[in-house]
């Protein structure tokens, strides 16, 4: 046997190849007939869902809308300079005549003086009147033309946000999303009153923590108890813990709507009572207040879930180990069973902090105007104000924020270690 | 924890019956608003608190009434027929789809295994609103948006994650042996896979689809940016419902969800135990 394998080198399969590839064939097509049953969901996913989400961080700094519509004006544009001190020469007013009229023709003008709009106000205004009048312009003499229409082609300021955005690519969404814009000597912030995106953030980090530290100081006690008890009675207890996690979203905002309200159920058991009087109810609706009662009460199952199953496997024989060697019961529980439940704490703590920065739905219902969240804005720009380059952006802001957080996660507890119901 | 000592002192005593209040008071806080709109779908009135016959046990205060408004309403009638020709539709897609892939990751050898696991569970993890954003953006290029199809596949895509979660779960006690067994008796894998494999992963599809079931039927911010009025479903109604005109029936509706969760979590938990028992975690 070994004088064969000394003179071959290898040792051979049954077919007579070499074993070596042959085993190394075998491995290729378990790989590949694996791969072959996960590719239908990987291209599924990929076309619904990555595409889009690659899509948003495309839209959050495309900008070609400029140099596609006004193409001609971009390039000569391209020589003037706003430290000239006057608006640019005819050429530039010639190239923009030729753009706007193709524009006018297939009424892309208006989006494009929207788009320069964000970036400038009043500029939307000055495209739609001069889209409509440029068909009617003698040839020659555009620039005078063309301020008649509107004082406002004579502005250099105008003038200088076409120039500044006039490049395929832009960071304006970006820097709008964090209430900064390119001005004349580089990024700078915002006025002060016009500030509102680092604000909404932090006050979606701040109210994110007060609901994920109620969830805490709510959760551990129920976890507590749930891993104590016997299991006969720890699963049937369970059930209201699993019954809030499996009751539709809309469902429990509409009940704490019904709870909450001025003439709701908790203001007319305070005045029944005689707590309150009837003219003062409280106010627990359509503020702060509302967002995290209603969010806390939503987000407690995903604390007390990854808590209870953390607990349960501490061996009650510690706790007793402790107490043995003269422990307090507090010294015991502080210094012997809490240490041992910071991971459910880390766990559900870093859970419930990425659902809550990303909900939409309870602020939009219960926040009113307070108690919005960063999302809320998202949604703004999406369907109202249709600034959508500023909806990926803050969007795709929210998304990098969200995976930090989610590495995190993955680092105290493990992305195999999600675990549901 | 679990029994008081006899010996017990007076503070250890009330620590003992303190914190099981302070225990009662937060299942409390779970539970009531949940249980406090089924009384309320009863009202008689169009109040959205408990009448004084309501609270007097009055049978003139309750009634059937936002009941009635539900089945006969044609707007929430067309959206429950909206959300029943959605879920089921989405869920099809992503358990067949969700369980072929959990079965193809549950091999021994699959390369790039943590890069593939992390592209199809990112629709669980990036928040809904900007899923709905991206959805929005890209299924208007493409023309999806506001059609049948672009809901239906945002769903599935939704749901997926947790249909390979659950099958996954249930492939990790599967007994490899069998499949071998069934291949050397000359099954071929299209054989092996229904007739022996199937039927032992069951309960984890099963559970993986009401998951997908219930992500779909009550996903709202999704369906609101990607389909358009035609395709109205039953939470966005809801949410129509409580942001413009809140009508009483809402409560009806909510009545007949929260039986519907309790249904599916009976289901679910009759599962788990099946699913433990075939694969011989725990007895009986």
């Amino acid at each position: 046997m070994s004088d064969v394998q000394a003179q071959s080198g290898q040792m051979l399969a049954a077919d007579g190849t070499p074993l070596k590839a042959s085993l190394a064939r075998a491995l290729r097509r378990q790989k590949l007939r694996a791969l072959m049953l996960i590719a239908p969901l990987l291209l599924f996913v990929v076309i619904t869902f990555i595409a889009p989400i690659a899509d948003m961080l495309f839209r959050s700094v495309e900008n070609s809308i400029v140099p596609e519509t006004l193409p001609k004006t971009v390039i000569a544009l391209a020589d003037w300079s706003p430290e000239s001190g006057e608006a640019p020469g005819e050429e530039v007013f010639a190239a923009l005549h030729a753009d706007m009229l193709v524009a006018a023709a297939a009424k892309v003008h208006t989006k494009v003086g929207q788009r320069l709009n964000y970036e400038t106000p009043g500029i939307s205004s000055l495209f739609r009147k001069s889209g409509r009048r440029v068909k009617r312009m003698e040839e020659g003499n555009y620039k005078e033309q063309f301020i008649k229409i509107d004082d406002g082609w004579g502005e250099l300021a105008v003038w200088e946000t076409i120039q500044r955005y006039s490049g395929n690519y832009t960071s304006g969404y970006f820097l709008a999303s964090v209430d900064a814009e390119l001005g004349s000597d580089g990024v700078q912030m915002k006025p002060e009153d016009e500030q509102i995106y680092l604000f909404l953030l932090g006050r979606t980090l701040f109210l994110s923590v007060v609901i994920t530290v109620s969830c805490i100081l709510l959760g551990y006690p129920i976890g507590f108890l749930l891993a104590n008890l016997p299991l006969r009675t720890s699963n049937l207890l369970l059930i209201l813990v699993l019954l809030p996690f499996w009751t539709s979203l809309l469902v429990r905002t509409s009940s704490w709507i019904v709870l909450l309200q001025q003439q709701g159920v908790v203001n007319d058991v305070l005045v029944t009572i005689g707590i309150l009087s009837d003219d003062n109810r409280l106010e627990l609706m359509y503020n702060q207040a509302g967002t995290i009662i209603a969010m806390t009460h939503i987000l407690l199952p995903f604390m007390i879930l990854p808590l209870y199953s953390v607990m349960k496997t501490i061996p009650p024989s510690y706790v007793r180990a402790a107490k043995s060697l003269g422990a307090t019961d507090w010294t015991a529980f502080w210094r012997v069973y809490f240490p041992n439940t910071i991971p459910g704490i880390g766990a559900g703590a870093v859970l419930t902090f990425i659902l809550s920065i990303g909900y939409y739905i309870t602020p939009e219902l219960v926040g009113g105007t307070s108690g919005i969240f960063i999302s809320n804005r998202i949604a703004y720009h999406i369907s109202s104000s249709l600034n959508w380059g500023l909806a990926a952006a803050l969007g795709v802001g929210l998304l990098a924020l969200i995976l930090v957080f989610y590495w995190l996660y993955d680092r105290i507890v493990g992305i195999d270690n999600v675990k549901l119901g | 924890m679990s029994a008081l000592p006899p010996y017990a002192s007076a503070g250890q005593k009330a620590w003992y019956y303190g914190f099981r209040t302070i225990c009662a008071l937060i299942f409390v806080f779970l539970i009531l608003p949940i249980l406090v709109i089924i009384p309320l779908s009863f009202n008689a009135s169009d109040f959205f608190t408990f009448t004084k016959e309501m609270l007097a046990l009055d049978p003139s205060g309750y009634s059937l009434k936002h009941y009635n408004d539900f089945f006969t309403n044609s707007d929430w009638q067309g959206a429950l027929a909206n959300s029943l020709r959605i879920a089921p539709a989405a869920t099809l897609l992503s358990t067949m789809l969700g369980t072929l892939a959990a079965i193809g990751l549950s091999q021994s050898h699959v390369p790039f295994r943590g890069a593939i696991m992390a592209v199809l569970i990112s629709p669980m993890i990036v928040p809904l609103i900007i899923s709905a954003a991206g959805m929005y953006f890209f299924y208007s290029r493409i023309g999806m948006q506001g059609t049948y199809l672009g809901v239906v596949m945002a769903h599935a895509v939704l749901g997926t994650p947790f249909v390979i979660i659950t099958v996954t779960a249930t492939l990790v006690g599967f007994d490899k042996s069998l499949v071998r067994a069934a291949a050397s008796m000359g099954a071929n894998p299209v054989t092996t896979f229904f007739r022996v494999q199937m039927p032992l992963i069951l309960p984890g599809v099963i559970s993986g689809g009401l998951f997908a079931f219930i992500t779909s039927f009550d996903e709202v911010v999704v369906v609101l940016f990607v389909g358009s009025a035609s395709q109205k479903t039953l939470p966005w109604q809801m949410f129509t419902g409580l942001r413009e005109q809140i009508s009483p029936t809402i409560l009806a509706v909510a009545t007949v969800l929260v039986t519907i969760s309790i249904l599916l979590l009976t289901t679910l938990e009759l599962l788990r135990r099946r699913s433990e028992r075939l694969r011989g975690l725990s007895p009986g």
